[in-house]
């Protein structure tokens, strides 16, 4: 469903990425894991369309996503969630506006339609008694459940998490990864997700995916990839300081 | 050599941002031009360019008048003419003091808002959200400000030279002892339509002008808090003389 072919990015003369290359299969979900600050937010923004790529391709269901512009870039759009490492809620809105804006914007349903679907959907991300709060009045945990109400609200075919647990404590981070795991067998969705949960992700992502120098490592199982003999993939799982990764 | 290659980066860095700033409003008059348009939106923004710029404008116009009066009434009495007391207040507000006082009202109090509103909302991925749920954050953010912009603008102006006029009368009929109906009705004499449609066609190009720049400044903001608050800073201060530097070629076009 999501093909990313030799994907290049520079940014001011830095190469973030190098030919990345990798698929996601319909309704699978892909850990994107690997140091941070080192283009795997970069590489979801291009899955987004948000970021045009240097050279490559990024398809979706043969769809090349770097050349379509206008309105059919907007309906390619309209496949996706994304859930972003902020929330990126709207600040002046309530929770509950905040899910409703992509119904009241991009469809026709009436108003208790919509509050039915929005008051489901926030009762399975636990966050009912919430929806009259603003984000600012959220905790950071609250914050990721009202944002991935918004996104899944108009049942995307392609979820994409960036860091959905960064700066949660490790309950709430847990109970983020839950969710997205019933989530994703309640709708289905196919998706990639980047984190830095190792080893918490592996047991209910298909595949997992290291970018390492702006490219792409390996692609294998969890279970594989848990138990490479590679030495960056060891020593990054294993989150050692000694070991070919240098940090500076 | 160096130091002409730095003027060259220099020219091409401005030129490059002056194109960019000409494709912004390209764009935003397209996506004006064309449906569909979030009303609701328009009305939100009219509601606060407009409306909520309505004191502050009160202030000043009252104010401005009444200098205006009174700087007037005794330079006019050196000539013996104060009998043009009206028609010099509401010619100086109706073409140039109403428009130009409005724009820079509005740019300090709406203005420098938009800028930070909509830098928050590109530091905090909102406009990359509204992105991804298939919408687009010219039509959404930017088209209902710029309308805003061209329709209340011309309004608060008219409000202001109205309450211009009615200071200038409170100092110099009522402060100063001119006469009633020589200050309204030499004002008749002297003031055309077209001196009001002049005044008119400014405020539409100002509207037009404050929400440009300040709405640019805030779309391509730096990054985080300092980053807004510079955005805001030029966007205060690149629309003020933007302002007074088109008004000079509007008058000498219109007048």
């Amino acid at each position: 469903m999501i093909q990313i072919i030799d994907l290049h990015k520079s940014f001011d003369g830095l190469e973030v990425l190098r030919g990345v290359t990798f698929q996601v299969a319909k309704g699978e979900i892909l850990a994107l894991i690997g140091r941070s600050g080192y283009g795997k937010s970069v590489l979801l923004k291009h899955v987004a369309g948000l970021i045009r790529p240097d050279r490559g391709r990024v398809l979706i269901d043969g769809e090349d996503l770097g050349r379509v512009r206008g309105r059919e870039l907007e309906r390619m759009r309209g496949r996706l969630g994304f859930l972003f490492q902020g929330g990126a809620l709207f600040d002046s809105e309530t929770v509950f506006e905040n899910v409703a804006f992509p119904l009241r914007e991009r469809t026709r349903l009436g108003e208790p339609e919509i509050r039915k679907k929005v008051m489901d959907l926030l009762e399975q991300v636990d966050l009912i008694g919430a929806e009259n709060k603003y984000p600012a009045q959220l905790s950071g945990g609250m914050v990721k459940r009202a944002a991935f109400a918004r996104a899944l609200v108009t049942n995307p075919e392609i979820m994409l998490f960036d860091e959905p647990t960064t700066g949660l404590d490790p309950i709430i981070a847990c109970a983020i990864l839950n969710l997205i795991e019933s989530l994703h067998s309640h709708f289905g969705f196919t998706g990639i997700l980047v984190t830095h949960e190792i080893p918490s992700v592996f047991r209910f992502v298909q595949k997992v995916a290291m970018l390492h120098e702006g490219k792409i490592l390996m692609v294998q199982t969890p279970e594989e990839m848990q138990s490479s003999m590679h030495p960056i993939i060891q020593q990054f799982i294993a989150g050692c300081v000694e070991g070919p990764i240098r940090y500076h | 050599m160096k130091l002409v290659r730095k003027v060259g980066a220099f020219v091409l860095f401005g030129v490059g941002r002056i194109g960019r700033m000409g494709f912004f409003l390209i764009k935003a008059f397209f996506y004006a031009s064309t449906p569909p348009l979030k009303l609701s939106r328009v009305l939100k923004e009219i509601r606060f360019i407009g409306f909520q710029s309505t004191l502050v404008i009160l202030l000043t116009g009252a104010f401005s008048g009444m200098v205006l009066g009174l700087q007037g009434y005794y330079t006019l009495t050196r000539f013996g003419s104060e009998a043009l007391l009206g028609p010099m207040v509401a010619l100086s507000l109706i073409r140039e003091l109403g428009p130009v006082f409005s724009a820079l009202m509005v740019t300090g109090r709406a203005g420098s808002a938009m800028t930070a509103e909509i830098g928050i909302m590109r530091n905090t991925e909102q406009i990359d959200a509204l992105e991804l749920m298939g919408l687009n954050p010219f039509r959404y953010l930017i088209v209902p400000k710029l309308l805003a912009g061209i329709m209340a603008l011309p309004l608060l102006s008219a409000i202001f030279n109205v309450i211009g006029i009615f200071g200038g009368y409170l100092v110099g009929v009522k402060l100063l002892g001119l006469s009633e109906g020589t200050y309204f009705s030499e004002m008749g004499n002297y003031v055309d339509m077209e001196d009001i449609l002049g005044g008119v066609y400014k405020s539409l190009s100002f509207g037009v002008l404050v929400v440009w720049v300040c709405c640019y400044k805030g779309y391509y903001t730096g990054f985080g808090a300092e980053g807004v608050s510079k955005a805001t800073t030029q966007a205060v201060v690149l629309s003020s003389v933007l302002i007074l530097v088109w008004d000079y070629f509007m008058t000498s076009l219109l007048f």
